[in-house]
């Protein structure tokens, strides 16, 4: 493949880590102004592809190639000299530091020995126009909506003169609009002469906006292809190395008596401000009720109060007809709850501690798991034995501590634990986040079972499609508010999205 | 520094000063007491404007050192025999000796902080360890060798404390100096108009110099910086290094230029002050600055009440207490860190080893 147009080359490239061989002789090619998907699933190996690119680890063999030129790649210094640049997943900016300061650092223009934030910003603004990426340099960088930092990101490679960038997920924590932005503005740049690669695991995404798409699974490539030769169904398979069922199959609800009911709740996060304020709703038996929201919009908050993790400012949540407001999370166990709760490492498993111990969590302290107060561990094992079969969690043993697991077995634990319980309501916070498609696909089946047995189900989640294809009814949360209630069938992508970025209720 | 920290410290040394005003009345006018008061003030600062400025350079880099009192009683020490050797048993001089002295002490302090340096960064041992290994190790080393070279049988000095070469001479500042009264102030020793210059100097490098952006990002979220090809490890060694140089600095005050002599634990929880006014100062260095002149008003408070102990009326007879009045700079610290503070915000990558 003698092409010109090939900016950048990767050629057997192999890469060992400790039990896993996490990239296996792969070949990945570049063409000038051309979109590049890659895809995979966690673990692919996708990740540790472009960290060797980027000079973050270094191929056990294999070479890179730059414009046809043999690079050897010891640091990020030596791929920024190369003219890569990287939009890594967390956003690589110092919250603190302005838009300015963030895009100088580490090829800072001085005069006189001091920092010139002058020049540095009349630079910027002329990126800013010549790419059409909006950006104010004096801003401070921790109060930007996620999809400016986002553009500060991109502004950072641009103002490294980067010619080939790379976008690591960069979809994950956008809004519908702010997704199409980003698309508008990689095409504006590949009409430009960048080149770029595309990481994401979002089959939608890379169908609308790549050029080619090529698949890793396990370390290797598994192929390349062009979009119109595709579809959703094949490139999943292709990631999973199975057929996978992408949409997700329930009959229609039969809603029955009131779960939850939650009245003008108002609760305060750790800085003690208002994040949700005046939040009523009602969930019941049978059906999923869905709430929208970009991040940080007071869901977690939402979620942590319903649970009696995090104390309430006022107003009432009824559970089962129980009242239950600023109760601890026993009295809310008790009468019914399961919980799937954000950060499954923190607040839904103790890591250290075996997948057996883990998974009588709720309930260690009554019969049959304890009789005067002394854990009977041969009840505990069997229910561990049992749930680990119910549940096709994959672990070497019930007696390994969940930390050694993957992270789509640690939530299958966690959802053994909490919907083998004789439950009246689920309350799952983005309980797919950073998952693959396989487990993603499990979990959705299980959310439905439960629905279906008529258990209430309060979904919350960042992704769109998820509370999409799961919902009943869909609520949007925006800036600590319920904005609007939908009923799934009648919800329109787009107008969620608007309700998503604040936009007001009108027609509805 | 907002507003309300502001009105806090006028507000406290307001108190301290008028207090002295008030039982010195019947000797001095006020004028001249509150010259007093600010030009020991200024000098009595010193070491915790320098020791706050240590631990501004560590913590901005990401690096926690609680150690600054152990370097700066080493460097107290090591400065003082350096001192000692060239001017008894090399025959320099006094001046050329102190000068030695002093160099001998910023270099003692960097060496402390490469130990603190190597163990927190390297082998990213916790730092509040790191620090307590530091401040134990001065403390003992010190005190050892003290024993060991000035008393008793077969020590170098063989049981004759030698003539030190004195202290650092004062400067004066031109004109500024010259006028009535209050032109006491402008003469202070080197090391005190070396903070000074310091804390300015400090304020530039930190906010307008590309090693201060490196050093800020560093400490706030040092992979960042790793992504943009800045060498945290490196940053934060040098930092810390610098923070001990200007600590060993800091201990060159106290057996150079405040008094010529050692004695064991000299720096007597002084740089613990230091950290405190640093954190008051929310990691400034005018605001770390303006703290160390709190506490080292509370000092001179301390000092001038012992000069008027024979004024003091009887209904404040507590304070004729020399232990009463001593204990006036750890209550404020006391005080100051518990109730005055308010919210501080540290670097976001304080005290956090940097792990690839």
């Amino acid at each position: 493949m003698a092409d010109d147009n090939i900016v950048l080359e990767a050629k057997n490239i192999t890469k060992q880590f400790p039990g896993v061989l996490a990239n296996d002789h792969v070949n990945f090619d570049l063409r000038k102004g051309e979109i590049h998907a890659l895809l995979g699933e966690n673990g692919a190996g996708k990740t540790t592809l472009m960290n060797i690119l980027y000079g973050l680890h270094k191929p056990d063999s294999g070479e890179v190639f730059v414009n046809g030129k043999s690079i050897v790649i010891h640091s990020p210094k030596d791929s920024i000299q190369a003219g890569i640049g990287m939009v890594h997943q967390h956003f690589m900016l110092i919250p603190v530091f302005s838009v300015a300061e963030n895009v100088m650092l580490g090829d800072e223009t001085t005069h006189l020995g001091m920092l010139d934030i002058r020049a540095v910003s009349q630079r910027l603004q002329e990126l800013s126009k010549q790419y059409g990426l909006e950006v104010d340099p004096s801003a401070v960088v921790g109060q930007l909506s996620v999809g400016a930092q986002q553009r500060v990101e991109i502004v950072k490679t641009l103002y490294r003169n980067a010619s080939i960038l790379i976008l690591d997920e960069p979809t994950a924590v956008l809004t519908p609009q702010e997704t199409d932005d980003l698309f508008r503005i990689m095409r504006q740049l590949t009409g430009r002469g960048v080149s770029i690669i595309f990481i994401t695991h979002k089959l939608k995404e890379v169908l609308a906006v790549a050029d080619r798409i090529t698949t890793m699974r396990a370390g290797k490539v598994v192929g390349t292809v062009q979009p119109k030769e595709t579809n959703e169904a094949k490139l999943a398979s292709m990631m999973v190395g199975r057929e996978v069922i992408l949409t997700v199959q329930k009959e229609a609800a039969h809603p029955k008596e009131e779960v939850l009911r939650v009245e003008d709740l108002h609760v305060l996060d750790d800085r003690d401000l208002e994040v949700v304020n005046g939040v009523s709703f009602e969930v019941h038996a049978g059906e999923i009720l869905g709430i929208a929201g970009v991040q940080g919009n007071g869901q977690t908050q939402l979620a942590e109060a319903l649970t009696g993790l995090r104390p309430t400012k006022k107003g009432k949540v009824i559970i089962a007809g129980k009242d239950l407001s600023g109760k601890p999370p026993r009295p809310i166990i008790e009468t019914g709850l399961a919980h799937i709760p954000e950060d499954r490492q923190r607040h839904g498993l103790v890591l250290s501690y075996t997948v057996a111990d883990n998974m009588v969590l709720c309930n260690y302290y009554l019969p049959p798991f304890a009789r005067w107060g002394v854990i009977q561990q041969e009840k505990v094992d069997e229910n561990a034995r049992k749930l680990i079969k119910d549940y096709d969690v994959r672990t070497p043993s019930p007696y390994v501590p969940t930390s050694k697991l993957s992270g789509g077995n640690q939530q299958k634990v966690i959802v053994a634990r909490e919907l083998s319980r004789d439950v009246k309501l689920v309350i799952a916070s983005q309980p797919t986040r950073g998952l693959d498609v396989g487990s993603i696909e499990y979990i959705h089946k299980e959310i439905v079972i439960m629905r279906d047995r008529g258990v209430g189900v309060l979904l919350i989640s960042a992704e769109l499609d998820e509370i999409m294809s799961l919902s009943d009814r869909i609520a949007v949360m925006y800036r600590g508010q319920i904005v609007v209630v939908v009923d799934a069938r009648q919800a329109d992508r787009e107008q969620l999205g608007l309700w998503m970025a604040g936009a007001h209720v009108e027609a509805v | 520094m907002n507003g309300r920290r502001f009105a806090i410290i006028v507000f406290i040394i307001a108190i301290m000063f008028g207090t002295v005003v008030l039982v010195g009345i019947s000797k001095n006018t006020p004028l001249v007491i509150i010259t007093s008061m600010i030009a020991t003030t200024i000098a009595v600062a010193t070491p915790l404007t320098l020791g706050a400025l240590c631990g501004l350079y560590c913590e901005r880099a990401g690096v926690v050192n609680i150690g600054i009192e152990g370097t700066m009683l080493g460097a107290a020490f090591f400065g003082w025999l350096a001192s000692i050797y060239m001017n008894t048993i090399f025959h320099f001089p006094a001046m050329p000796s102190l000068i030695v002295g002093v160099m001998a002490a910023v270099l003692t302090g960097g060496l402390f902080a490469l130990l603190h340096a190597v163990l927190s960064i390297t082998f990213k041992v916790d730092q509040i360890i790191g620090g307590t290994v530091i401040n134990i190790l001065a403390s003992g080393i010190t005190g050892f060798l003290n024993r060991q070279m000035f008393f008793g049988a077969g020590s170098v000095f063989h049981g004759n404390i030698p003539d030190s070469p004195g202290v650092l001479p004062t400067i004066r500042i031109p004109l500024l100096a010259d006028i009535p009264v209050i032109g006491r102030v402008f003469i202070q020793q080197p090391i005190a108009w070396s903070a000074i210059a310091l804390v300015i100097i400090t304020q530039i490098v930190i906010f307008h110099t590309r090693w201060g952006l490196r050093t800020r990002a560093v400490g706030e979220h040092p992979r960042a910086a790793d992504t943009v090809g800045i060498n945290v490890i490196r940053m934060r060694y040098f930092n810390v290094i610098i923070g001990g140089l200007l600590a060993g600095l800091a201990g060159a005050y106290f057996t150079l230029e405040s008094i010529s002599s050692f004695q064991p634990d000299m720096t007597n929880g002084r740089g613990f002050i230091a950290l405190a006014a640093m954190i008051f100062g929310n990691w400034t260095p005018f605001g770390a600055w303006s703290a160390a002149l709190v506490f080292g008003a509370a000092q001179a408070l301390q000092i001038n009440l012992q000069f008027f102990r024979t004024l003091i009326p009887p209904q404040l007879a507590v304070l004729q207490n020399s232990y009463v009045v001593g204990l006036a700079p750890y209550l404020l610290t006391m005080v100051i860190l518990t109730g005055l503070i308010g919210k501080t915000i540290p670097p976001a990558a304080d005290g956090k080893p940097y792990e690839k």
